[in-house]
Order: structure tokens, then C-alpha cells, then sequence
């Protein structure tokens, strides 16, 4: 009894042990606070990883791929059915992507990219992935058909969950049939102009303005091949989806500007899968930008019908009429064991020409390492409440010397070894109690309003403490999980007990007649 | 007498077991020794039975390497309802023949005995229970806890005595215990104030409460008046010699001072560690 009430008025008249309570408090509100946003990465960039992939992807170990998508997916119906929900059969070869660029003194400049080229099956794509989900369109999010929509394209972020934090994109209001027609109007224009110019201008001028272009043999190939002149007003070439990332940027302040809208013509140079392979180029009209928010997928991947491409690479058998697939994307039910799914697959087909791997197995490196920066952070943020502990132990000291003569009186009294020890340890059990309970409170306050305190800090020192051009989030991902709390707040408090145990054990050690007459 | 105590022992272990509070409290500890069949030769016979007595106690303090003699030999006996003054000058032994006494050191040789039973080789949680329940104990410095009031200061030794939950079962006896002792010592009007509101002979008065707070059948005083002025000193020994007579109950006083030892029913002289009258 008297344990619980003397520990209570030492907490209320000794200030210098909340102050050495303070560091217990930072400490538990720093690994709150790096725990939550590690938390919130991991969960934003697991969700968009596993957003662009399947669950599982089977591939193919060769770039040309296996014939007959449709003969493999009933094989993986017999397989795995029960944990299937959908698949969808692609074709990935890397490709070199270009792009002609206005700068602001109307001079034209043709931008080359390093992308990889998918092949899509537009009806069943979306369902393996949240691919439909992260485009610009509001209909093409509903069913994506490759065709150049009139107008309508996203001005707003549709997947930003703070509107305030959002640039629109004004660019994008123009994109559609009618940028298209007013770019092939202005195109003609500047071509009439070029023409009547031409016997005056210098070989030099003509050489800026239009670069070495190797299609333009073919196009014109292909145009007088058909007999008619492709009027880029009226048509569209074959229709692709463009990582946002490629023609887009995102500046400082938070917007972002487009090198290209959907309306342009891109060119695009892949490998065909003959023997050897020979490159070959085709036209695309951009018809639509996905975003996932993943950088590394929106600066590199591009979209485009499955069967074109399978007939431009000659992966398709002139006789039957059947593709071939280089991967299949597997959509599981929700709760289903990938990895045992995984292993059933792998025996079903060959591993010399099949790989079979879940999208974890495919951000293998990505995933270990930002576990294991947590690992590591979470040592290291422990080792400082370790420290802390420390100092506890130096003030009970301090105050068991101080309350001498009381745990005499105590003990002439009746009182125990044991019962003396129970006010120390208890002392520091609640000390370490209001500590870590101030510590989650600040921790979660910190979290709770952690882009208002970034935007703050930006303000004060004038450098953006997030820049979103680097991150490509609006805001800092949160997420406090309770059990990572409960284990913080625990371990603290133990601290706090086992660096109370020394001293409390020399209080119960006292002599009670030299604890009597020290002064 | 000893069957009282061995039972009174007996049931405050029991209690301390029933609310767990008090761990490792065996049974053994409950031993009390037998009273020795053959009393030591020479010890004078009283006319009441001893309540509380020494035999050839030793006792010498560690200076250094040197170890300094305090107490050589002490022997007597305090008889039930008896008001004892041992008087001494200073650094004569008299306050570490106190604690010895009160089990709050102990001897070098020699036995301390209660009720005939000896108490200096009992265990720590025995010894802690005595000092708890059959000793009350006042100092010259008062050693009234800082942070408690009066009336909580006074309550201590019920607080130490009960676990958290049997206190809150009987905490209106405690506390009205605690105040009608107040209102004996006449501090009723002052059981709110921190010791450091009280005036000396205020707080003293509040400490011989602490110490009849649990009705113990000794009190042991350490120089009650020694900080005190004249006048609260008499009033302070008014209401010890009121305890003895009202109540009978065995008063074992240390002081210098011959006037006060003068109002004690028998006067023991120490000097230079031995009993010389």
C-alpha cells in the first residue's frame, strides 16, 4: 500500500525524474514516427508493385515466347482453378521509344527512350492487375480500347486522397481528337510554309529543323504502298497506353508537364523474333498515360494491343493463326497461398523454359531492403532508448542517496528489503509508464499531422523537406500499426524497470540505523 | 505472553499470505525461539514478568580497521507497564542499546529478549513484523516521511502492515484510529499539514501517533525532547507518561537529560557501554 502511495508523491514532487523521463518519451515518439512512415512506404509501394504485376507471372525464359496462351491458361485452370480469379497473356520486349519535342522557340527535337514494350489483352489485362485503374480516361478506366478518346481526359489526379495537395494539369484539358486535329492543321501549315520557304532557306536551317529520321522512308513507303495519304486529322495509328513518367515530369511546386499528350504519334523500334532478330519500327498514337506512382514502372512501361504487336514480331503462326505469349499474369483469390500456388505451378511446367515467380518474388531485392532498413533503423532508434535507460538509472541513484533517511524511517517502521524495492521498482515502472504513454501521444500527434509539419519545416528553412517530384506521393504515407506501438511502449517500460532495479535493490540494502542518521 | 505473540505472528503471516502481498514468507520464519531453560546466572528477578530485556549484549562499531566498543556487557530487563529511562552521556551506547532493543541492528553477542522470547537471530521478515506490530518507535529528529500529512504519517505503519487491498477493506477503522490518536496527541486540528507545516513538538507529538498506531506493547523512545524546547519537551513527556499510566503501556526512554529521566518510574544509567546503576 504504502509501495503505491509514496511512489505516487515522488512522481508528484520530483520534476528531475520526468525530465530524465523526457528522453524515454523522444525516443518512443521517434520510433513511432519512423515505424508509421517506414509502415506507410512499404504498404504504398507493396500495393502498386502488386498493382502492375499479377500475383503470379509465369514467363518465359526466352524473349520469343511460347505459342498457345490460351492451351496454358487451361493448364493452369486444371492446375490451380480453385485459387484463380483471372489471367491474361502478354508479350514484354524491350524497345526504344521516340518522341518529337517543341521547346518554347518552336525548334523540334526528337527525344529517344529505353522502354519496355508490353502487349496487352484489353479485355482481360485489367483484370489481372489495378492496370485499369491508373488511367487518365474515366472510360478507359472502365474498359480500355486503344482508341483516342474526343476529349475528357483527367485534369485532377483521380487517385490523390488530398485534393488540396493537387496541381491540376492543364495541359491535359486540351489532350484528345482535337489536339490531335489542331497539331496535323498546324503541322500542314508549317509544311505549306516550308514548301514555298525551301528555294530560300540554307541547307544548314533545314538540317535543325528536321533531324535524321528513319522511318520516314518507310512511312512514305507504306502510304504510297496503299495507295493513300494517311490523314493524321482524321486517323489515328495504332493505339498505346504510355507510362506517365516518360513524356511527363513532374517540376518542384508539385505539377506536371507534358513533353507529349495523348493525340501525339510516337515511334517505336523492337526487335522481331525472327532468326537473327532484325529491328523493325512502327507508328502509335498515344491514347491514354497510366499512372501507378511507381516510378520505376511509369518511366519504363508501355502498353499497346497484344495482336499488333504479335503480328509486327512475327509471333504469329502464319498457318494457324495462333500468338505467342512471353508471360501470363495470374490474378489469385484474395487469401490464397501464393508460394504454395507457385510451387504447384512450377512442377506443372518445364523450369528450362518457364519461371514462375510471385510479384514478391519479383521485388525480392526491393522488398529485403526496406525491411531491412526498418530492422536496422528500429535498433538503432532502440539503442537511444537504451541510453535513456541510462540515465534513469543515474537519477534513482540520485534519489535513493536524497531519500536516505526515509527508507530508515520506513524500515523502523516494518517495512521490507522487499518492500523498499517495490517503491523503486514501481517508481520506475510508472515513470516509465508516463514516459512511453507521452511518448505514443507525441509520436502519434507527429503522425497524425506529419505533411503539415513537413510543409511547415519546408516553409522555415525554404527547402521542401518532401519533394514530390522525387516521390511521386502528394503527401507522406502513414500508417501506425498497433502491435509495432503496443511492442514499443512495452519494451520502453521495461527499460525503464530494468535501469530501476540497481538503485532499488541498494535502497533495499540500506543499514536501517545508518539510514537513520544520515544526513 | 509468548503463545500471544507466537499467535499474533502466526496471524499476520496468515494475512500477508492471503493477499500475496508479502512473497517469501515461510513458515519456518515464524519460529520464535524457546525461552532459555537455563537463564543466564546473575540476572536480577523483577517483581512483574519481562516484557522486554538483554542479556550480555556486545556490540562495537567498525572505524576503519579499528572496531570501537559501544556496548560491553549490557544485562536488564524491562518489566510489562514499566516506564524506563536509560540515561547516558552522549557517546555512552544508549541509542545503539535502543535499536538493539527495537531489532533494528544487531548484536555482536548476547540476546535480546521479548515476552522471554529471543528476537536478535530472528529472520529479517520476523523482525520487520515486530518492529511493525509490537514496537512503536520515536526518534530526537521525529522521522516523520516529507512527502505524507500528519494523519498519513500517523497511518503508515497500517499501510506498511496491510496490502493494498486489505487496507482499502478496513481503511475506516484505520482511519479512525488514526484520527482519535491524533486527537489523543491533540494534532486533530492539524491532520492535513506536511511535517514541514508542523512546529517541532507538533511533529514529535504526530510521531508518538505513528507509533501507537498499531497498539504495540512497547514503545521505544531515542531522545523524544532532544530537539525540543523546555515547555513542549514537558508536554511531550506529559503525554508519554499519561500512555504509561492510562494505558500501561512499556515505555524504554534514552535521554541525558536528568530531569526528564527523573519523571520515568526507574532510572538505568549507562556508561562507556556497561550498566552502572
Amino acid at each position: 500500500m504504502y509501495k503505491l502511495l509514496l511512489c505516487w508523491r515522488y512522481l508528484r514532487t520530483r520534476y528531475i525524474a520526468l525530465i530524465c523521463i523526457v528522453s524515454v518519451t523522444l525516443g518512443v515518439a521517434t520510433m513511432i514516427v519512423v515505424n508509421s512512415v517506414m509502415a506507410g512506404f512499404t504498404h504504398e509501394m507493396q500495393s502498386r508493385l502488386n498493382g502492375m504485376l499479377g500475383d503470379l507471372v509465369i514467363d518465359c525464359r526466352s524473349m520469343d515466347g511460347a505459342p498457345d496462351a490460351a492451351a496454358h491458361m487451361q493448364t493452369i485452370r486444371r492446375t490451380v482453378g480453385d485459387d484463380v480469379v483471372g489471367m491474361s497473356p502478354t508479350v514484354n520486349v524491350p524497345a526504344l521509344l521516340y518522341f518529337d519535342v517543341y521547346g518554347a522557340n518552336g525548334k523540334r527535337q526528337s527525344v529517344t527512350r529505353q522502354i519496355t514494350l508490353v502487349g496487352i489483352d484489353k479485355s482481360t489485362y485489367a483484370d489481372v492487375s489495378e492496370f485499369g485503374n491508373y488511367l487518365q480516361h474515366p472510360k478507359n478506366r472502365d474498359q480500355l480500347d486503344f482508341q483516342l478518346r474526343e476529349n475528357g481526359y483527367d485534369t485532377i489526379d483521380h487517385m490523390a486522397e488530398d485534393m488540396s495537395k493537387v496541381q491540376p494539369r492543364k495541359q491535359m484539358k486540351s489532350a484528345g481528337w482535337g489536339y490531335r486535329r489542331y497539331k496535323s492543321m498546324i503541322e500542314k501549315q508549317h509544311a505549306a510554309e516550308a514548301a514555298t520557304k525551301q528555294p530560300k532557306a540554307g541547307d544548314e536551317k533545314a538540317e535543325v529543323n528536321e533531324p535524321f529520321d528513319p522511318f520516314k522512308a518507310q512511312a512514305e513507303a507504306n502510304g504510297e504502298a496503299q495507295g493513300q495519304e494517311f490523314d493524321s486529322a482524321k486517323e489515328q495509328h495504332t493505339g498505346i497506353v504510355l507510362g506517365i513518367g516518360i513524356c511527363g515530369m513532374r517540376l518542384a511546386n508539385g505539377s506536371d508537364h507534358f513533353l507529349a499528350l495523348p493525340g501525339d504519334d510516337v515511334k517505336i523500334s523492337f526487335p522481331t523474333a525472327s532468326m537473327p532478330p532484325k529491328a523493325i519500327s512502327e507508328r502509335y498514337t498515344i491514347v491514354d498515360f497510366y499512372e501507378s506512382k511507381m516510378n520505376e514502372y511509369d518511366s519504363n512501361f508501355v502498353f499497346v494491343p497484344i495482336r499488333s504487336l504479335q503480328e509486327s514480331r512475327g509471333l504469329v503462326d502464319p498457318t494457324t493463326g495462333v500468338g505467342k505469349f512471353t508471360s501470363i499474369q495470374i490474378k489469385l483469390k484474395p487469401g490464397a497461398d501464393a508460394n504454395a500456388i507457385r510451387d504447384k505451378l512450377k512442377s506443372a511446367f518445364p523450369q528450362e523454359f518457364y519461371m514462375v515467380s510471385t510479384w514478391r518474388d519479383k521485388q525480392g531485392p526491393l522488398l529485403a531492403a526496406v525491411q531491412m532498413e526498418t530492422a536496422v533503423l528500429n535498433v538503432l532508434l532502440f539503442m537511444i532508448i537504451a541510453v535513456a535507460g541510462f540515465g534513469i538509472l543515474a537519477i534513482f541513484y540520485m534519489i535513493v542517496v536524497e531519500k536516505t533517511r526515509d527508507i530508515g524511517i520506513l524500515k523502523s517502521l516494518g517495512a521490507s528489503g522487499r518492500g523498499v524495492m517495490g517503491i523503486f521498482l514501481t517508481y520506475g515502472f510508472s515513470l516509465g509508464l508516463v514516459g512511453a504513454g507521452a511518448g505514443f501521444v507525441i509520436g502519434w500527434l507527429f503522425v497524425r499531422y506529419i505533411n503539415e509539419i513537413a510543409d511547415g519545416l519546408g516553409r522555415l528553412t525554404g527547402q521542401p523537406v518532401f519533394d514530390p517530384s522525387v516521390y511521386y506521393f502528394y503527401k507522406i504515407p502513414t500508417i501506425v500499426q498497433p502491435f509495432t506501438v503496443a511492442w514499443i511502449l512495452a519494451g520502453a517500460v521495461l527499460i525503464a524497470v530494468m535501469a530501476s532495479i540497481l538503485p532499488a535493490r541498494r535502497a533495499a540494502r540500506l543499514h536501517p540505523v545508518r539510514a537513520l542518521r544520515y544526513e | 505472553m509468548s503463545s500471544s505473540l507466537a499467535k499474533t505472528l502466526a496471524e499476520s503471516a496468515r494475512s500477508f499470505d492471503s493477499t500475496g502481498s508479502e512473497v517469501d514468507y515461510e513458515p519456518a520464519a515464524l519460529r520464535i525461539a524457546r525461552p532459555s531453560a537455563k537463564p543466564a546466572s546473575g540476572v536480577p528477578v523483577l517483581a512483574g514478568p519481562a516484557r522486554l530485556g538483554c542479556r550480555e549484549l556486545f556490540k562495537s562499531y567498525q572505524k576503519g580497521s579499528v572496531g570501537i566498543p559501544v556496548l560491553q556487557g549490557v544485562h536488564f530487563d524491562v518489566s510489562d507497564g514499566e516506564f524506563v529511562a536509560i540515561i547516558g552521556a552522549s557517546g555512552s551506547g544508549k541509542s545503539t542499546l535502543l535499536h538493539l532493543l527495537g531489532t533494528l541492528d544487531k548484536p555482536d553477542a548476547g540476546e535480546v529478549l521479548f515476552d522471554g522470547n529471543r528476537i536478535d537471530n530472528l529472520p529479517a521478515t520476523s523482525r520487520d513484523l515486530l518492529r511493525n506490530r509490537h514496537f512503536g518507535m520515536i526518534f530526537q529528529a521525529y522521522h516523520l516521511l516529507p512527502e505524507l500529512t500528519a494523519f498519513e504519517n500517523v497511518l503508515a505503519p497500517a499501510y506498511i502492515y496491510e496490502s493494498t487491498l486489505g487496507y482499502w477493506a478496513k481503511r475506516k477503522q484505520y482511519r479512525q484510529r488514526a484520527m482519535e490518536l491524533l486527537e489523543l496527541v491533540g494534532l486533530a486540528d492539524r491532520a492535513k499539514h506536511k511535517p514541514s507545516e508542523l512546529s517541532g513538538g507538533e511533529m514529535q507529538r504526530t510521531a508518538i501517533a505513528r507509533a501507537l498506531m498499531l497498539k504495540p506493547e512497547v514503545l521505544l523512545a531515542d531522545e523524544p525532547t532532544g530537539n525540543l524546547d523546555r515547555s513542549t519537551g514537558d508536554q511531550v513527556m506529559k503525554t508519554l507518561c499519561e500512555l504509561n499510566e492510562k494505558q500501561n503501556l512499556t515505555i524504554i526512554m534514552v535521554t541525558h537529560d536528568p530531569l526528564i529521566a527523573g519523571q520515568a518510574d526507574r532510572t538505568v544509567q549507562i556508561a562507556e557501554g556497561r550498566i552502572v546503576g
